[in-house]
């Protein structure tokens, strides 16, 4: 089949209004007619389902959690952009629509994130009116902060806990729908299958997770808004509840991959301290505005300091090495997450790692902490403050701005970032690759959607900070509920999707077969052994450095654990009822098989580009060398059997408006 | 570390449940306390007895997915934490912990520790919104300032996760602190205001109608509650229920 990315003709400042306005109506009558399902209530899940009801569709919204307001989104810290330019600094869409093109590192489609950059700004707009208590300043207006690789100050913000906001704004509007009747939620529900009859998307078979029971669910259309699949990785910022299963089964039914090897690998995260470890934390990137980044420079002080003979605070200012502002001055530690983290990963792998495991730099605030200390003694009109009262000074002003980070930092590691530097390595914490949708957000199987991060659509192979809940509403509010009418509009006349059709009936006997399968496998291994050992594959060959030889390695090692995967996982419990276990199993199993597609993907992306580095395209000095000629699409997969013999689709990327540069930060 | 656990275990809502007893070594200082139940787990697993279960996701204290009553005390030892920032080293070697679900009519058990709490999503949708379209086409999101004292409070009242160690606490299941941070966001906020006597009204019946009990001002769901949310705002509720009732023509 030829991609076809449906990107509308015309100026690119254009496109969607264009489009938009072309895009068929459904009258209200005949919206009454039709049922749409979405699958997830995250920030994309939460606003689509709001906003289709709003319009009049009969909608069904489902979650694993036990509430809608659960969803991963809520873990979201730092802010959320829009080009509104209150702080007049320069700031508009097509600076934010650039910027977003540019930090992606030119592997994202132009239409689509020009049109994510023009809605932004409605974005805040509908999140006040929903009552959203965004950060103000003292005149009562909305404030913003600065994020990574960027040069204005677009980025609003709810404390640390602006995901929470959004999404409990979003789950206001959607309460108001279920209140009314419109929109019907089945909270604590799965999706294990996608129903496809005639070629289209026609239902789900969702599985209750309270009671076991398999339940059939059609509808005209069915939206998947179900978020990213760090979890591959077993140990990354996510919930521990993320996964791919929905994503996958649409992509066996025949929905295709898109880029699904690009992975963001968080740079500020918290150390991994024990095998016994289930998830990692974020420390905001807000931090490395303040906090400078940096390794002892001799390897014997490395040393001492893993074998706790030596204390960072002992080594002086010449000993230190801050790599990041030693190899890109222009940017210092403000560089962008990818480079940032491949160049911890650097150093810790040349023998200067700091923590027990060797794993770990510090970011360190002593410096910080003087320097606010000296303004606010000045600004307090003290003479000759000594040191201790001028530290005192500058901690009360870090803790203002970072109190609750350096709170969480402290409960998770026992140690206090006010008087010894934080330790940190990178994570695993975002996918930009995803199900391949076109300007629809439509994915190859006609009437299934799939929003926010479960598509791989506006963040090209880095996503910038404060990007994804900007994506997540955009797509629920704004562009879904109108481009979904362009599939329905040609459904009116359909009636009630019946769920006694043989399709119904197979794709409720497969999961049925499946469970089945798990409870009476007997076998010996618990699944997180599984999907721990998924995981430390996944790290060490597809993580943040790849090369041939490990790819490959990858996908024979992952297929010989699918194997023994399925001989000798062991799930205890019954199918009917609550059981945990067994629904980890069944999104463990479509992890290990994503897994082997993402080590395909970075297998055959000869190129380094974004979150994706392949040791094997670097220059002399360990940039990443990007392949424009011969890499400038995005691969789409489409399943065959065995994910590592899938076709490849590619989708040419094409740039009229910005010019293919090299990324530099030097 | 070596612990003794004593785990409510309840094979699902109908069933008798009953405190049961596991011994545990190997437990590490590092482990949250979620992950001291992963690991038991794993034990139980490997030796074919049913793992435990529980509630979680996020497992940073953001969620409100996670729950437990720990020794005597929703989300544990330790002031404004959920269950999942706990970590072990709060505890010694030779401890015995007793883990149970939380408790409240409302709040019926599903297995073992994992409790239905969707009576505060019912609460939600009485009235738990601002009715604004969302289309987008509103106003400017500037356009109506809002004072920033307002502004930190409605953020403040905003904050709880809805985790429900509030009634957990509470000797009379009242969901009171619960619902007053919901309503008190609103009645900070000017986008609130058309709406607010309505609001309040139906959130409060709703509450009643959900089985929690009445609030006697003991204060101790403040005590607990991980994102210290404020008994200012069962004070706020309180007036602005008795405001609307006096002046509602219902
Ligand atoms: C710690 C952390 C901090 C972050 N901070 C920021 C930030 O400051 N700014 C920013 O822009 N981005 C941030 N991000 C990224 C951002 O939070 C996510 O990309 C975004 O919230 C994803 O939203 P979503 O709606 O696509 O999916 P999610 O919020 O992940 O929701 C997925 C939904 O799908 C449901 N679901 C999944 N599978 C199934 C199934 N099979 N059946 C039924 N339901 C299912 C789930 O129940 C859930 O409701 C952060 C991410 C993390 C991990
Ligand atoms: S008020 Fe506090 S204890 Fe009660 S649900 Fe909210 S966060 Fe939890
Ligand atoms: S698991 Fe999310 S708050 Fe504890």
């Amino acid at each position: 089949m030829a991609l076809d990315s449906k990107v509308p003709e015309g100026v690119l400042a254009d496109k969607w209004t264009k489009h938009k306005g072309e895009i068929p109506l459904v009258s209200p009558a005949n919206k009454r007619l039709l049922d749409i399902i979405v699958v997830g209530t995250g920030l994309a899940g939460s606003s689509a389902a709001a906003s289709l009801a709003e319009m009049g569709y009969n909608v069904k919204a489902f979650c694993f959690q036990d509430s809608p307001r659960r969803a991963h989104s809520i873990a979201a810290q730092g802010g959320i952009n829009a080009a509104k330019n209150y702080q007049n600094d320069g700031d508009s869409v097509h600076r934010l629509f650039y910027d977003t093109i540019k930090g992606g590192d030119y592997r994202s489609r132009e239409g689509n994130v020009h049109r994510l950059a023009e809605v932004s700004r409605n974005i805040i707009d509908q999140c006040v009116a929903q009552g959203v208590p965004f950060a103000r300043d003292y005149g009562g207006l909305l404030d913003n902060r600065s994020f990574g690789g960027v040069q204005v100050s677009r980025t609003f913000y709810a404390k640390g806990q602006t995901g929470q906001q959004l999404l409990l704004g979003a789950y206001s509007a959607l309460n108001r729908q279920i209140a009314k009747g419109r929109v019907k939620m089945y909270a604590r529900h799965e999706m294990q299958e996608l129903v496809v009859v005639d070629g289209k998307a026609r239902g789900i078979i969702a599985k209750n997770l309270v009671t076991g029971e398999f339940e059939r669910h059609s509808a005209h259309a069915v939206l998947l808004c179900t978020g990213g699949y760090g979890n591959v990785f077993f140990l990354s910022t996510n919930a521990m509840g993320s996964n791919v299963t929905a994503a996958w089964k649409a992509h066996r039914k025949g929905a295709y991959m898109a880029n699904p090897c690009f992975t963001q690998i968080h740079p500020t995260c918290i150390p991994v301290s024990g095998e016994n470890q289930s998830k990692l934390t974020l420390m905001s990137e807000s931090l490395r505005n303040d906090g400078r980044i940096w390794v002892p420079a001799k390897k014997e002080d490395a040393e001492a300091i893993r074998s706790g003979k030596l204390h960072p605070n002992d080594i002086a200012e010449e000993h230190r090495d801050y790599y990041l502002e030693r190899r890109y001055p222009a940017f210092g530690n403000l560089v962008p997450r990818d480079v940032a983290s491949r160049a911890a990963k650097e150093r810790c792998d040349a023998g200067y790692g700091i923590n027990k495991t060797g794993e770990a730099v510090y970011l360190d605030f002593a410096a910080a902490i003087m320097r606010y200390g000296g303004e606010e003694a000045h600004v307090k009109g003290l003479k000759n403050p000594s040191d201790v009262e001028v530290k005192a000074l500058g901690e009360k002003v870090v803790e203002a701005k970072y109190g609750n980070l350096f709170q969480m930092y402290e409960k998770i590691t026992a140690s206090n970032p006010y008087k010894e530097p934080m330790m940190i390595y990178p994570a695993v914490h975002y996918t930009m690759g995803g199900l391949w949708v076109d300007y629809n957000l439509m994915t190859t199987v006609p009437g299934c959607f799939a929003l926010g991060e479960a598509n791989f659509s506006d963040h090209g192979a880095n996503r910038l900070g404060a990007s994804a809940l900007m994506q997540g509403l955009a797509d629920g509010y704004f562009v879904a509920p109108y481009t979904v009418g362009e599939f329905l509009s040609t459904d009116i006349r359909t009636g009630r999707i019946s769920t006694d059709s043989p399709e119904f009936e197979a794709a409720e006997q497969a999961v049925r077969e499946r469970t089945e399968k798990f409870i009476t496998n007997n076998g010996t291994k618990s699944v997180d052994f599984f999907h721990k050992r998924l995981g430390k594959i996944m790290w060490n060959e597809v993580g943040m450095a790849r090369n041939e030889e490990g790819l490959k390695q990858a996908i024979a090692d992952i297929q010989a654990l699918r194997e023994e995967f399925y001989a000798d996982v062991r799930v205890l419990g019954a199918a009917n009822g609550m059981n945990p276990e067994l629904d980890k199993a069944g999104r463990v199993a479509d992890l290990i098989e994503l897994g082997e597609l993402m080590a395909k993907d970075a297998l055959e992306r000869n190129e380094s580009c974004g979150g994706h580095f392949r040791e094997e395209y670097q220059s002399a000095e360990g940039e990443a060398l990007r392949d424009d000629e011969n890499f400038a699409f995005v691969s789409a997969w489409e399943f065959t059997g065995i994910p590592a013999e899938a076709n490849l689709h590619k989708e040419e990327l094409t740039f009229e408006n910005v010019e293919l540069k090299t990324r530099s930060y030097k | 570390m070596d612990l003794t656990l004593k785990i409510w275990r309840q094979n699902g809502p109908q069933e008798k449940g009953e405190m049961k007893t596991y011994p545990i070594s190997g437990v590490e200082q590092d482990m949250s306390f979620l992950e001291m139940l992963d690991y038991l787990n794993d034990q139980l697993i490997n030796e074919g007895i049913e793992p435990v279960v529980f509630d979680h996701d996020c497992r940073e204290g953001i969620c409100g997915m996670c729950s437990l009553f720990i020794n005597g005390e929703a989300h544990g030892p330790g002031r404004k934490v959920t269950t999942c920032q706990l970590h072990m080293r709060e505890f010694k070697s030779g401890d015995t912990i007793y883990i149970e679900p939380f408790r409240a009519k409302a709040f019926p058990i599903i297995k073992d520790l994992m409790v239905d709490r969707s009576a505060f999503d019912r609460i939600q949708r009485a009235g738990g919104y601002i009715s604004v379209n969302t289309s987008g086409n509103t106003i400017d999101a500037n356009a109506i300032p809002v004072p920033k004292e307002n502004a930190d409070k409605a953020f403040d009242a905003a904050t709880c996760i809805g985790c429900g160690a509030c009634v957990a606490t509470c000797k009379n299941s009242s969901a009171m602190l619960f619902a007053s941070a919901k309503i008190s966001q609103f009645s900070l906020l000017p986008q609130g205001q058309p709406e607010a006597k309505e609001r309040v009204l139906n959130m409060v019946h709703q509450m009643d109608l959900e089985g929690f009990g009445n609030c006697t001002n003991t204060g101790a769901c403040e005590v607990e509650c991980p994102k210290g949310i404020s008994l200012e705002n069962i004070a706020r509720m309180n007036r602005d229920y008795l405001f609307a009732s006096l002046s509602s023509n219902k």
